[in-house]
């Protein structure tokens, strides 16, 4: 299975100075900034439709191939195939939604969630028969190679510019939910299905359109993801969906400013602990699992979250 | 009067079919191939995991992603119990094995001891992971049992002086026969089976149905979930067991996310919530999966000759489960179990209709 490696800068074990705190720290919310972006899809979804949308992570995945690809055959610049790819994952995650969950919408809760399963494991099949379980390696964008320093604090650009980037878009979605007509409409869907289509909104419509959205800014997170870590395989989604499906959870399941801090959370944890404790670096996905079992056991609607409805 | 008299039927009935079983499983083994021996562990292993998963996710309505974490505990539990101390020094030659294992081994005799174990261990895993996700409504079981998984991954990568890591452990003596995986497959399906009839079952049914209208009634949500959670794990810890001693090797790779994938699809497919239903796909799987292997074989047909793919199995599954989903959830059997009292008035009609 895929598995992610170790941050380029944890394995060595040094004494944290304060340096190396900020450098720790920055790097923290650089991951942090992509799991936000990737926990915006799952709690947009569960928001509106209850369900865990497994194939989330595959989408993240695919958005980092398709940006591979055009990069690779139309020799585009990087941010020009970010945005190709953002589309066209829009385009996978509507398609997702209206063959696999619209049918399913009114069944029993768990033949939903069964059927996320199956199309996680449709994507990441076929994308271990059609590109090879091999990884390929990522062409970093040259915006991320570049080494800047602060008040004596290098800092590599990926650190710099992934959570600007990701700033720039988590604004942009802020602005969608709650300035623009459809972001209303998406509020009153996650509030009320029934009561939302009373009042003249094409339900279906807005759904597709969440879709779209949590698509679109996954593939963005992916292409990131890979200028960080610029090893890519069809497996890639797994850890990092999962973490940000906790870290959506932490911030309180359905609420979206929520996401984001889970995901700084979550990020900022992942670096900082095998940080200070160099010996337990084989061991940090475990340290998420932790956290997700603590907030379940302390607060289970998260940070933000309200406490759950009892709906007869 | 008359119901005890069934009860009494029923029970003979029952143990005709184990004398049956026995019979064949010795007929099997003298004339079968081994490689026909050999899928038929497989499918009796097949049985008891996933007879198992469905009193979680089709009886109980929970959905957890959990078995193959389980398994693998079980896997790892009985291959470090029942291990040889010669093979024992021989495997771990990076880290040795840590104490107390390193300095005894089950013999033979006591595999069924160390089956239970592995078990155990499971159980009590499930136990752990229940308690905090259980208490709450929605899918945080579903979320926290596929980290599970992964986390044992992880654990069972790093904690060399355990699970000797990546390299995993071989050599573990072919203790798995298929009188233990048919008879352990008959006393699974037996035991879920009473458990389901009993009022245990009846509020397991009632949960899935509704949550509200079941604590309504009185049926503690937390200890009968919690119930129907640790049996699962249970099952899923010996299934692991046996499927360790029947390859005779255990690797973190053995027990992946495919794994709880397959069985799945076999509870899906058999129809959620019908112990009929798992038990029937589970062994159709177990030969299926032989069948498709051919498939991914490069193949000639007349003049076309077609390369195979390796891993299209794996995407014929997914869009198997999607698909049946979407146009076919009640699955083969919906929840249609079946009784000796159905057997017998089938086998009536029969007769009347020959006269």
């Amino acid at each position: 299975m895929g598995r992610v490696k170790p941050g380029p800068s944890s394995d060595k074990g040094y004494n944290m100075t304060l340096v190396t705190f900020f450098q720790q720290l920055l790097n923290g919310v650089s991951l942090g900034s992509l799991y936000s972006l990737l926990a915006i899809g799952y709690t947009l979804v569960y928001g509106i439709l209850g369900l865990i949308n497994f194939a989330h992570s595959d989408v993240f995945m695919l958005g980092t191939y398709f940006t591979f690809f055009v990069i690779g055959i139309f020799v585009l610049p990087w941010w020009l195939s970010v945005v190709i790819a953002m589309g066209l994952c829009a385009l996978v995650g509507m398609t997702i939604e209206r063959v696999a969950y619209r049918p399913l919408r009114s069944a029993p809760r768990i033949s939903a969630l069964i059927t996320a399963v199956g199309v996680s494991f449709f994507i990441q099949n076929l994308g271990l028969v059609t590109v090879g379980a091999r990884p390929k390696g990522f062409p970093r964008p040259e915006l991320m190679e570049n080494v800047y320093s602060l008040f004596g604090i290098r800092i590599q650009g990926v650190v710099v510019w992934v959570p600007i980037i990701s700033g720039v878009i988590l604004l942009f979605l802020l602005y969608i939910i709650y300035r623009t007509k459809t972001g209303m409409a998406m509020r009153a869907v996650a509030k009320d299905m029934e009561a939302t289509r009373l009042m003249g909104v094409n339900v279906d419509r807005i759904i597709l359109y969440t879709f779209a959205l949590g698509s679109a800014i996954a593939a963005a997170g992916g292409a990131m993801w890979a200028a960080r870590y610029p090893q890519i395989n069809p497996l890639m989604g797994i850890f990092p969906g999962w973490k940000a499906f906790t870290a959506a959870v932490v911030g309180g399941i359905g609420n979206v400013v929520g996401a984001m801090i889970g995901g700084m959370i979550i990020g900022i944890a992942e670096i900082m602990i095998p940080a200070a404790f160099p010996g337990l670096t084989g061991y940090r996905d475990a340290f998420v699992f932790a956290i997700l079992i603590g907030f379940l056991l302390i607060k289970p609607s998260g940070i933000l979250g309200e406490a759950q409805k009892e709906k007869v | 009067m008359e119901r005890k008299n069934t009860t009494r039927r029923d029970m003979i009935l029952t143990g005709m079919l184990l004398v049956l079983l026995m019979i064949g499983v010795a007929l099997a083994n003298r004339y079968l191939s081994s490689y026909l021996v050999r899928v038929l562990n497989t499918a009796c292993i097949y049985v008891v995991a996933a007879v198992g998963y469905n009193l979680i996710n089709g009886i109980t309505g929970q959905f957890s992603l959990g078995p193959n974490g389980f398994m693998a505990i079980g896997g790892y539990t009985v291959a470090i119990l029942m291990l040889p101390l010669a093979e024992k020094e021989a495997v771990y030659f990076i880290y040795p094995l840590m104490w107390p294992f390193n300095s005894f081994s089950f013999p033979p005799s006591m595999f069924v001891v160390a089956l239970f174990a592995g078990g155990v261990m499971a159980a009590l895993a499930a136990l752990v992971i229940g308690i905090p996700t259980l208490r709450l409504r929605g899918d945080y079981l579903a979320i926290a049992t596929f980290g599970f998984g992964e986390i044992i991954f992880i654990i069972a990568n790093n904690w060399i002086s355990l699970t000797n890591g990546a390299l995993g452990i071989k050599g573990i003596p072919q203790y798995t026969n298929l009188w233990w995986t048919a008879g352990l497959a008959f006393a699974t399906v037996y035991f879920v089976k009473s458990l389901v009839n009993s009022s245990y079952g009846r509020a397991m049914k009632a949960i899935r149905e509704n949550e509200v209208a079941a604590a309504a009634m009185g049926v503690d949500l937390l200890r009968n979930k919690l119930l129907a959670f640790v049996l699962s794990g249970f099952l899923a810890g010996v299934a692991g067991g046996l499927f360790v001693t029947l390859i005779s090797t255990v690797s973190p790779t053995l027990f992946t996310f495919a794994m709880t994938f397959n069985l799945l699809i076999i509870i899906v497919l058999g129809g959620l919530g019908s112990i009929t239903g798992a038990t029937i796909t589970a062994v159709i799987f177990a030969f299926l999966q032989e069948i498709l292997r051919e498939v991914e074989a490069p193949m000639t047909i007349g003049p076309w000759h077609l390369p195979g793919i390796p891993g299209m199995r794996m995407v014929v599954f997914s869009a198997l489960l999607v698909a049946l989903m979407i146009f076919y959830r009640r699955g083969l059997f919906g929840r249609w179990e079946i009784s000796w009292q159905q057997v017998i008035s089938w086998l009536k009609r029969e007769r009347i209709q020959h006269e």
